[in-house]
């Protein structure tokens, strides 16, 4: 069953202007292969060229941010909210 | 100024170069963009003589700081005083110490004089009119007054909660105060899609990496009134990291640039305990910073839960072989009545934190006993005189005559008498 992935406004050229993508998957690693098969090149945005997050870019599972979960390898099922959100410079 | 020494803004993770405009996020992949400078063309423009020539204001290391033209905001702002705290240091068990005292910056009483005035220098350079910002209060003063005084329309977002002379010192210069019911973190958060909505000039947002730079001049004053040498040690109080993180760049750029020699420094944090998640990843030896959701603090200008800077912080502190300690409010009251009662310089919260946090990184031995360092004070006390009030005695109270002023001191010697 598709999960839902809510997309930030700076990535949305990427998702026809979607801000929520539903894609399939177990894990977040999953969730964002899939996203970047349907939308080649939202990848590299999230990750880097070892395929870790990005420091700036912050997945959260309800409301979680997953590196204190298991990071990329964080389980989700049908149900959770997903979002990805670039980290907020300012103070 | 015919020369460009400020060449472009540049993101700290992936380096992808930006124009010179109000932007502060890479594009690619979020990271926070930074001034970049012409260090070659700067070595060879400056020197201690010239700088020394100048007038004592922040503006004197102009060639390090991000804008195009000659400053038109703050050329009263900075070169604080670098005092040396004999009786500190033996209260604290350190053979030299200083206290950088920007408790005394112009106009407003605290470190975010520097930052706010290249911010407000740049926002005219690019032609804003209304300039903002996010703040627990120290950076609401600075935008309030310093924009009055450039003529700028002004929007100051605080946290509601915060200390009555902080909003009434952002008030009264006629600045738009907007309290907002939710910690610092959601007003950032708010502000932040209010730059992008209104396009104001916010500057610890789209201005950000203007504003930050100012912090490196604490760095170079030290240096300067130093001698012409980095200290051994300086204790920052942290609260996006950006001062710290900052301080150690400006070291680092006076080395680059030949004002000072290559040196070792070590950089060390101070945190409230009520908020202390970059302390927490220092000791935790990692650098993933876990936000704090709900701060709880007395140094209410410290309590941002997630620090932007957190990350560049815990590497600066480590890098430098630096420590980093935190402190509770009883702690920080302690290191306010300190730092008033040996050196007579009466500091806000965020000077009681740095204080306390430098007992320990003394007694623990990150700063040898030995060795030299320099604490940053960065704000007034008077801006937070409500959080030290319940902790002072009250003044004894009698009528205009001699006897019963006699009365109270031959008390006081039978008191004192008793004691020994």
């Amino acid at each position: 069953m598709p999960i839902p992935v809510s997309i930030p406004t700076p990535l949305r050229p990427l998702t026809e202007n979607l801000d929520t993508v539903e894609v399939e998957g177990a894990t977040i690693s999953q969730l964002l292969a899939s996203l970047d098969k349907r939308y080649p090149g939202i990848g590299e945005r999230l990750l880097d060229a070892q395929g870790n997050l990005r420091r700036f870019v912050n997945i959260y599972v309800n409301g979680e941010d997953v590196r204190f979960l298991q990071d990329k390898e964080t389980p989700v099922k049908p149900g959770d909210e997903v979002s990805i959100v670039p980290a907020i410079a300012g103070g | 100024m015919g020369k460009e020494f400020f060449s472009y803004l540049k993101c700290r993770e992936c380096g992808r170069q930006y124009p010179k405009k109000a932007v502060h996020v890479c594009e690619y992949d979020f990271g926070p963009l930074e001034a970049d400078y012409n260090y070659e063309q700067i070595r060879h423009s400056i020197s201690r003589k010239l700088i020394e020539s100048r007038p004592h204001h922040m503006w004197r290391y102009r060639e390090l700081l991000p804008i195009d033209g000659d400053p038109t905001v703050g050329l009263q702002t900075g070169f604080t005083p670098l005092v040396k705290a004999d009786r500190l240091a033996k209260a604290l068990g350190v053979r030299e110490l200083y206290v950088k005292n920007d408790a005394f910056n112009y106009p407003t009483l605290s470190f975010k004089d520097r930052v706010v005035s290249v911010a407000l220098s740049r926002a005219k350079e690019l032609g804003f009119n209304i300039v903002a910002c996010a703040s627990t209060g120290n950076l609401a003063n600075s935008v309030a007054a310093q924009a009055a005084g450039a003529g700028l329309k002004s929007y100051v977002l605080i946290p509601a909660d915060l200390e009555q002379s902080k909003v009434l010192n952002s008030l009264v210069y006629g600045t738009n105060v907007i309290g907002i019911h939710g910690a610092y973190d959601q007003v950032n958060r708010l502000c932040s899609e209010i730059a992008g909505k209104y396009g104001w000039g916010f500057v610890n947002v789209n201005l950000r990496p203007y504003y930050a730079e100012g912090s490196k001049t604490m760095a170079f004053e030290i240096a300067e009134q130093l001698g012409w040498r980095a200290p051994r040690h300086t204790v920052a109080p942290m609260a996006s990291g950006s001062l710290l993180t900052k301080i150690t760049k400006g070291y680092q750029e006076a080395i680059k640039v030949g004002l000072i020699d290559e040196q070792p420094f070590s950089i060390h944090g101070a945190q409230a305990a009520g908020c202390g998640p970059i302390t927490a990843a220092f000791k935790a030896g990692t650098d993933l910073i876990r936000p704090v959701p709900k701060p709880k603090t007395i140094a209410k200008s410290l309590a941002i839960g997630t620090p932007a800077d957190g990350y560049y912080a815990v590497h600066a502190i480590r890098s430098s072989g630096g420590g980093s300690e935190d402190a509770t409010d009883e702690e920080i009251i302690e290191g306010i009545r300190l730092l008033a009662e040996t050196e007579g310089i009466f500091a806000e919260t965020a000077g009681g934190v740095t204080v306390a946090c430098a007992k320990k990184l003394i007694a623990t031995g990150k700063i040898p006993a030995n060795e030299s360092a320099v604490l940053c004070i960065t704000g007034h006390g008077l801006k937070t005189a409500e959080a030290v009030a319940p902790h002072l005695p009250a003044p004894r109270l009698i009528n205009p005559s001699l006897r019963e002023f006699d009365a109270l001191i031959a008390n006081e010697t039978a008191v004192h008498a008793a004691a020994v």
